[in-house]
């Protein structure tokens, strides 16, 4: 096979806040195809790093540079997150961040607005094109409920789904903005075992079938070990270990990371 | 040189107020990040209470400083009595709720107060009776300042100075301060919020109280509208000076008074408003902020 | 039970206290008298007594309902019915003629009545568009009131321009403040969004006021024109059923438009940008462009709105353009219901026209507006009628899954 196109390549990643290093100085590579995943304790900066990533912060330090297929790559540094998406980069949230009053097909189609163009003027005399536009929004809307299984629940308030579903929509919300890489943060917190088992699959589906490339964050190892490919580790805001997961199972500092905080657990 | 004095110390006096009602602006956000709205309303309630207890005094023959002590007092007992109600009726029921309910109530309940004095008492302005003599001693500066600039300035001075140590030095202070940090960890360490709440809202209304007595015997009249262009102003005061920040509220009002002082005094009374606003506009725009307030990064 | 009521009567104690100096007394330091109003007190006493059983009464059912939404969440008759197209195609034709044939019925008094009711409702369904939709709280709201009103005003008097050339202009002058006031402040988090706009409010009402050489200070601009009708010369009672007329083809515009914005991509952002604006910005939406394009528009209406003001009532100064009017159009929205066109309408309805009826209850008008205020944020946010979500059509999919 040959090499791989690079996607995402971030350089030296360093975030401050204040005296605080959050994330220091990270570098991470995602690659087509591939289901990356960065992991790590709790208070590690995963999140912050991602946050970094689609334009939430500017980072303090480092290089984010985007490689889409068959366009010139583009730094992200600085960029609002608004046009890191449109450049094709979406995410979820840790904590789900739907549109609770909007309904489940609604929050899918805000995915679509980058990827349409009615203005003010044109959706008020909405012609022909405009009405257009919005079927193909709600089709393809729909499309992506049946995808993540939530069709049923399209004319339902967000706010009214459970949980598991819930995680799924900000699935579905992120794919409708058309990325070619996928960052999900930790789409698996709260689930229960067998929901779990769902989303791993949908997550797989998502990369195989809609060739998207997926970089997850994930707090708990056991649950990324199956399906991801390289691993990430990140400690106190550093990167500690990268590669397959059986070189991070056998990885002496990745076990002492997590050894060291499940005792702490126990406790 | 001392029409420059004289302003200063005018823009001293205004500040010192505006800080005084700030600071219940200020400590309400700290804490459950809300404009109380009708914060401005407690400080005209304070007035009116006052005006009538000086009011019934003077009638019945009293006279001097010691009447205003009177009335400054029992306009404290029933500011913060209104203050503890407007909470558990307007505020607490709104608890969790999206963040432009609360403020939606705040609005409201602002509207209520003024219409309620102005129905349960008048719409005219109401003279309240010249209480604070001229001290003698005052005399040679008596053209920069007077007497009762010199009470406003020594009571708004002691009021900051035991505040300072309220919240510094006693414990309801430091349960008050873990609170602004993380209310959810403060009830997981045993104080109890909604007590430090109610007593936010009290403290509050008594600092506006002492504000609205001592400017109503300052102008020397009441009406039931003097609440809300106070209230603003000293919500710009304490956004200028960096909302949340006890400090920042004081500096605020004070930069605040002297915009104000200096610009009536120098370019056209007529605008002062205009100059408040612009003050707070540009603040707000530049160094969100405040003053002394720290830039908070929202979690995601 | 016995709990209850005493807990109803420390209650009633308590505001007997605390109204006390403000209800029981009234001073009058000129003539040297006081008065005593023991009665008000008694009623405060028999009033707080009641009141806190219904709080308590109300609370509880809607801590219950709350348990009920969670558990499936059943819509109320009357949002069911309006969600009802065939009924509200029905409903509308019925109005929409009963609003056409009212002033052959009623006298001149009750039009001009109905036409200040009629411009709340576009105020109203204005700011709907950046409070109820956009969520950005605008107190200072009239201000774009005042644009429109003097922009007529001031064009009519010095150069004569009539009416209809004017009413787009106003439109566009209240759009253009709007962007440039709202250019360098939207950015601000929601409360101080709300205590800026308040700021402007004022400004503007303060500049009219002083700026003599150009808006005529305090006095205000009279003699300003009635809208023409190809140079007929009307009398009041004509004129004024003229401006009702086209008061009425405004609010269909201005629902037309609004109602197909708010069920567009503009208008899904806008609600979206209202419920979470990380998310939002995350999913691909410029929040400036889409917070100033809310913003503006609102103001388009306002100032719109505003120059037909000026023509009706041919008298206009600063006192017009208060906060409390900032306040009232407030209220339309959050008790109509905010981001409801329905709920906004019929919101301008009862608040302008039930204390114009009640004339006995006009004093009291804003302390049951303020009131009103806080019990609907407690007791029904989402207003009298809440937004109706729009069921999206998706036929080809629904034949496919029935085939399949």
């Amino acid at each position: 096979m040959a090499e791989k196109h690079k996607l995402l390549e971030v350089k030296g990643l360093t975030m401050d806040f204040g005296g605080l290093r959050a994330v220091d100085s990270v570098s991470l590579e995602v690659h087509e195809g591939e289901i990356a995943a960065l992991i790590g304790p709790n208070g590690a900066g995963k999140t912050t790093f991602f946050n970094c990533v689609t334009g939430i912060y500017n980072p303090t330090k480092g290089d984010i540079l985007l490689h889409p297929k068959g366009l010139p790559t583009r730094r992200l540094n600085g960029l609002k997150p608004n046009k890191v998406t449109e450049m094709g980069l979406a995410r979820t949230f840790q904590n789900i961040r739907l549109f609770s009053d909007m309904t489940v097909l609604e929050n899918v189609m805000i995915g679509r607005h980058c990827r349409t163009s009615a203005g003010i003027f044109r959706s008020i005399i909405r012609d022909k094109s405009v009405r257009r536009e919005e079927q193909e929004i709600v089709e393809s809307s729909y499309q992506l409920l049946k995808k993540v299984g939530l069709a049923e629940f399209a004319n339902e308030f967000a706010k009214n789904l459970p949980y598991g579903a819930q995680r799924r929509l900000e699935i579905a919300r992120a794919m409708a903005t058309e990325p070619f890489l996928l960052l999900l943060d930790e789409p698996a917190a709260g689930m229960n075992p067998q929901e779990t088992a769902e989303l791993d699959q949908l997550i797989c589906r998502i990369s195989e079938e809609e060739r998207i490339a997926i970089l997850l964050i994930e707090h708990d190892m056991k649950l990324v070990m199956n399906i991801s490919n390289p691993i990430y580790v990140m400690e106190y805001g550093k990167k500690i270990a990268e590669g397959s997961p059986q070189e991070i199972k056998d990885n002496p500092k990745v076990i002492e990371a997590y050894l060291g905080e499940e005792t702490e657990e126990d406790a | 040189m001392d029409y420059f004095l004289e302003l200063f110390l005018g823009g001293l006096t205004r500040g010192s107020i505006y800080a005084l009602i700030a600071l219940g602006y200020t400590m309400v956000y700290g804490i459950i990040q809300l404009i109380n709205f009708a914060h401005g309303e407690i400080y005209m309630i304070g007035a009116f209470v006052a005006l009538i207890v000086a009011g019934i005094l003077t009638i019945y023959g009293f006279a001097g400083i010691s009447v205003l002590v009177l009335a400054a007092i029992a306009a404290i007992i029933w500011a913060c009595a209104y203050g503890y109600t407007l909470e558990k009726i307007a505020y607490r029921p709104l608890r969790g709720a999206p963040r432009l309910s609360p403020l939606i109530s705040a609005i409201g309940m602002s509207i209520f107060l003024q219409n309620y004095v102005l129905l349960a008492q008048t719409s005219d302005f109401l003279p309240f009776p010249n209480l604070i003599p001229d001290f003698e001693f005052m005399e040679p500066v008596a053209h920069i300042i007077g007497s009762p600039e010199l009470v406003i300035l020594i009571t708004t001075f002691v009021t900051m100075i035991l505040l300072t140590l309220l919240i510094k030095k006693t414990k309801v202070g430091k349960a008050m301060r873990a609170t602004q940090q993380d209310m959810s960890m403060a009830r997981l360490v045993g104080i109890n919020v909604d007590r430090i709440i109610s007593l936010t809202f009290i403290i509050g209304s008594a600092l506006a109280a002492i504000g609205g007595v001592l400017v109503a015997s300052y102008i020397g009249q009441v009406n039931f509208y003097i609440g809300f262009l106070a209230g603003v102003k000293a919500f710009t005061a304490a956004v200028l000076g960096g909302i949340g920040s006890i400090p920042g509220a004081v500096l605020g009002g004070l930069v605040l008074g002297w915009t104000e002082s200096f610009a009536a005094g120098y370019v056209s009374s007529d605008y002062e408003d205009v100059f408040a606003f612009g003050l707070l506009v540009l603040i707000l725009i530049l160094r969100p902020a405040g003053i002394l307030g720290k830039a908070r990064k929202q979690k995601v | 039970m016995l709990k209850d009521f005493k807990q109803s009567i420390l209650i009633s104690i308590w505001f007997v206290f605390l109204t006390f100096p403000l209800m029981a007394v009234r001073v009058n330091t000129t003539e040297q008298m006081v008065e005593w109003r023991w009665m008000t007190i008694l009623w405060v006493a028999i009033g707080s007594f009641v009141l806190s059983y219904a709080w308590r009464y109300f609370l509880a059912k809607k801590q219950l309902k709350k348990k009920d939404d969670e558990e499936g969440g059943k819509h109320s008759k009357l949002q069911l019915l309006m969600e009802d197209m065939n009924f509200r195609y029905k409903a509308m034709g019925v109005l929409l003629v009963l609003a056409l044939v009212f002033p052959l019925v009623f006298d001149t008094y009750q039009n001009t009545i109905m036409i200040s009711a009629l411009i709340y409702v576009v105020l109203g369904l204005g700011l709907n568009i950046s409070v109820g939709l956009a969520g950005l709280l605008d107190l200072g709201y009239v201000a774009f009131f005042a644009v429109g009103a003097y922009s007529y005003a001031l064009l009519n008097y010095h150069f004569d321009l009539g009416f209809w050339t004017i009413l787009p202009v106003g439109g566009i002058l209240g759009c253009l403040f709007g962007v440039v006031l709202g250019f360098p402040i939207l950015r601000l988090r929601g409360d101080y969004l709300a205590i800026v706009t308040l700021g402007f409010g004022m400004i503007i009402k303060v500049v009219l006021e002083n700026w003599s050489s150009f808006s005529f200070g305090p006095s205000g601009i009279a003699n300003i024109d009635k809208p023409g009708l190809f140079g007929m010369d009307m009398n009041i009672d004509s004129s004024t059923i003229y401006i009702y007329y086209i008061m009425i083809a405004l609010v269909v515009f201005t629902i037309l438009i609004t109602n197909r914005l708010k069920n567009s991509r503009i208008g899904r952002a806008w609600i979206a940008l209202r419920e979470d604006e990380i998310a939002c910005v995350a999913m691909g939406i410029d929040m400036a462009r889409t917070k100033l394009s809310a913003y503006a528009l609102g103001a388009f209406w306002a100032g719109m709105v505003g120059v037909l003001f000026a023509a009706k009532t041919t008298f206009i100064n600063p006192a017009s353009f208060t906060f409390m009017e900032s306040a009232i159009i407030l209220s339309i929205v959050v008790l109509g219901g905010m981001g409801s066109i329905l709920g906004v309408i019929l919101g301008a309805f009862i608040l302008i026209l039930l204390p114009e009826y009640l004339r006995a209850f006009s004093e009291y008008r804003m302390l049951a507006f303020g009131a009103a205020m806080v019990l609907m944020m407690i007791f029904r946010p989402q207003g009298i009628i809440s937004g109706i979500r729009t069921k999206y059509e998706y036929k080809e999919l629904k034949e496919e899954t029935d085939n399949g």
